[in-house]
């Protein structure tokens, strides 16, 4: 893992992207941008890039993915999950899971990017996934949390039982 | 699984390799302890402090020795008149000695009035208080750190059990005012105890309980270069407190089991030297301290000082905030390169959220997810900071350069 945040994989911004997606945010601390460029006839990937505002293991979780989606067919992609993420990368410890789900939640978010103007095949289903549920849960956890401190950090706080 | 994990740990070091130099500024969290008060540790573990000091031989008289010395030279470190000191096993055992002890002896009493950017070991013994049916009052501060004293002095009734406020702050080095906020908590109510956390003041400014209305502080060996586990309360005459661990009797009433001599004797070592060198060593630290701040105030862009400036900040706390550099990748990263350091990011705090000292200070969260935190000690040298400095230039560039643009 510390391998990969030295010298991550595919790091930077693909600039004739085909399709790309953000998750997390800043103020949460934890942001992932993923860049994907497809061929157009076979819906394969043909470069997967990312960049990572986030700690060692956001950066190596990113590195990971667009490692494991490169030369898949969008489908295929789209079914890696982020327990395979983790596995891969021998385990993140429950504490940095989100980082795995950030990160597919940002590929899936590419991915429904790139058929934003195109048919969306079968086996892209309309409903959100349970993965990317999560994604949205993880931000909004995190935006609620954000609120609440703030709230806390700006006002004097009277805490009552 | 711990094998896997210990494994996973050997690699993660080895993959350090040799760094060019190495500089240990995580000071906040523990580490570096002065030769002599190790030294102070083997001898007496070998030979005067191995014994229990309340049984009546030679080795129990000698260990009784020890205690009853230390003891004095933490009373007259701080200048106090009378009170007693009692030996724990940590600063944070000191704190919930004296926030859960007066709560205990006291229980007529029913408001506990903390800063809202006290150390974990004095909010979450409140919090827990709380849970109990005490009421919890934090006392915002400004954009410094500093308790705002209007709002401390509408809260103090005869009600209030106790007014609990660190010295100086662990995270952003704010130097309170302890006079003054005695003097608003007198003024309203002569009976609320006055308690400070004084972990991060003792020998980093001078204090003086002799002239202070403080009842209760507390103090912690190893923020001062002494063994870790060994802190202290000072607790001033007339106040009562009781207990909150219960065991076999020792020479000490507020605190059970055999006390740990061979520490005690390191951190009164400790205070010794930085009671002979105090002047010099607070120089030290203070000129360590301006060298870093600012050089990365000069050499990064979009770099913010945590905290307030000059005389009124502890001599030795850098705290900054990198904006789009997320701190702990920054700690990561630095650490590869021999710089050790903390962040206040979420990603470090294990519990998914920042810092709440400078959220408290109304830091955005951009800001408070990309903090880091140093001290410098009287242990560093010129060339150790010089390094630091060369080295964070790079780990923030680094780091910076795998965010997505436009993020700073
Ligand atoms: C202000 C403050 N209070 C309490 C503590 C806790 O002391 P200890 O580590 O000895 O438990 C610390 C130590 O980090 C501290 O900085």
């Amino acid at each position: 893992m510390l391998e990969l945040f030295r010298n991550p994989k595919n790091l930077g911004k693909i600039k004739d992207a085909d399709a790309s997606a953000t998750a997390g945010s800043l103020a949460c601390g934890d942001m992932i941008t993923i860049y994907l460029k497809v061929d157009e006839k076979t819906e394969k990937i043909i470069e997967a890039s990312f960049e990572s505002y986030g700690c060692a293991a956001n950066i190596a979780a990113s590195s990971i993915l667009t490692e494991l989606i490169k030369e898949k067919y969008l489908q295929e992609a789209w079914k890696i999950s982020w327990k395979q993420v983790s596995d891969e990368l021998g385990g993140l410890p429950s504490i940095k899971l989100h980082c795995g789900i950030l990160a597919v939640g940002a590929l899936r978010r590419a991915i429904r990017a790139y058929y934003k103007n195109r048919e969306r095949p079968e086996w892209l289903p309309e409903e959100l996934t349970p993965e990317e549920r999560q994604a949205l849960e993880e931000e909004e956890l995190m935006n609620i949390l954000g609120k609440k401190m703030r709230a806390v950090s700006t006002k004097p706080s009277e805490k009552e039982v | 699984m711990i094998g896997n994990l210990s494994s996973n740990l050997r690699a993660l070091i080895e993959a350090h390799g040799r760094p060019e130099r190495e500089v240990y500024l995580d000071l906040e969290n523990s580490g570096l302890i002065f030769e002599e008060a190790l030294n102070e540790l083997l001898k007496s573990y070998r030979e005067s402090g191995y014994g229990h000091p309340s049984i009546t031989h030679k080795p129990g008289w000698s260990s009784l020795e020890l205690l009853l010395e230390a003891k004095e030279n933490l009373l007259s470190f701080i200048k106090a008149r009378d009170g007693e000191v009692v030996f724990t096993h940590s600063g944070t055992e000191a704190n919930n000695l004296a926030i859960m002890g007066l709560a205990k002896a006291t229980p007529n009493r029913r408001k506990i009035i903390i800063s809202s950017i006290e150390h974990l070991s004095v909010k979450f013994p409140a919090e827990r208080l709380q849970e109990l049916g005490f009421r919890v009052m934090e006392i915002p501060v400004d954009d410094e750190g500093f308790v705002n004293l209007d709002y401390l002095s509408d809260q103090i009734d005869e009600e209030a059990l106790m007014v609990s406020v660190a010295a100086i702050n662990h995270e952003i080095g704010t130097v309170q005012d302890l006079r003054a906020i005695a003097d608003v908590v007198r003024d309203k109510d002569p009976e609320t105890i006055i308690h400070t956390d004084a972990c991060d003041a003792l020998g980093r400014t001078p204090l003086d309980f002799g002239k202070l209305e403080i009842d209760i502080a507390s103090f912690s060996g190893h923020k001062i270069h002494a063994p870790k586990g060994v802190g202290a309360l000072y607790v001033r005459d007339g106040i009562k407190l009781e207990p909150i661990i219960h065991g076999q009797l020792s020479s000490q009433s507020l605190w059970p089991g055999v006390e740990n001599i061979p520490s005690i004797a390191g951190f009164s070592k400790a205070i010794e030297i930085f009671r002979e060198n105090f002047d010099n060593y607070r120089e030290k630290m203070k000129n360590l301290r301006d060298i870093l701040i600012g050089g990365i105030l000069s050499q990064i862009d979009d770099a913010f000082l945590n905290g307030p400036r000059g005389d009124r900040r502890a001599v030795d706390n850098v705290n900054v905030s990198f904006l789009g550099c997320e701190g702990e990748a920054l700690t990561v990263e630095l650490s590869l390169r021999g710089v050790y350091v903390s962040s206040g990011s979420a990603c470090t705090s294990r519990t998914l959220e920042p810092s709440h000292v400078l959220l408290a200070i109304k830091r955005p969260y951009e800001i408070a997810h990309g903090s880091i935190l140093m001290k410098t000690s009287p242990l560093h040298g010129e060339k150790d900071i010089e390094y630091a400095l060369g080295q964070l230039v790079k780990a923030v560039e680094r780091v910076r350069s795998i965010a997505p643009k436009g993020v700073v």
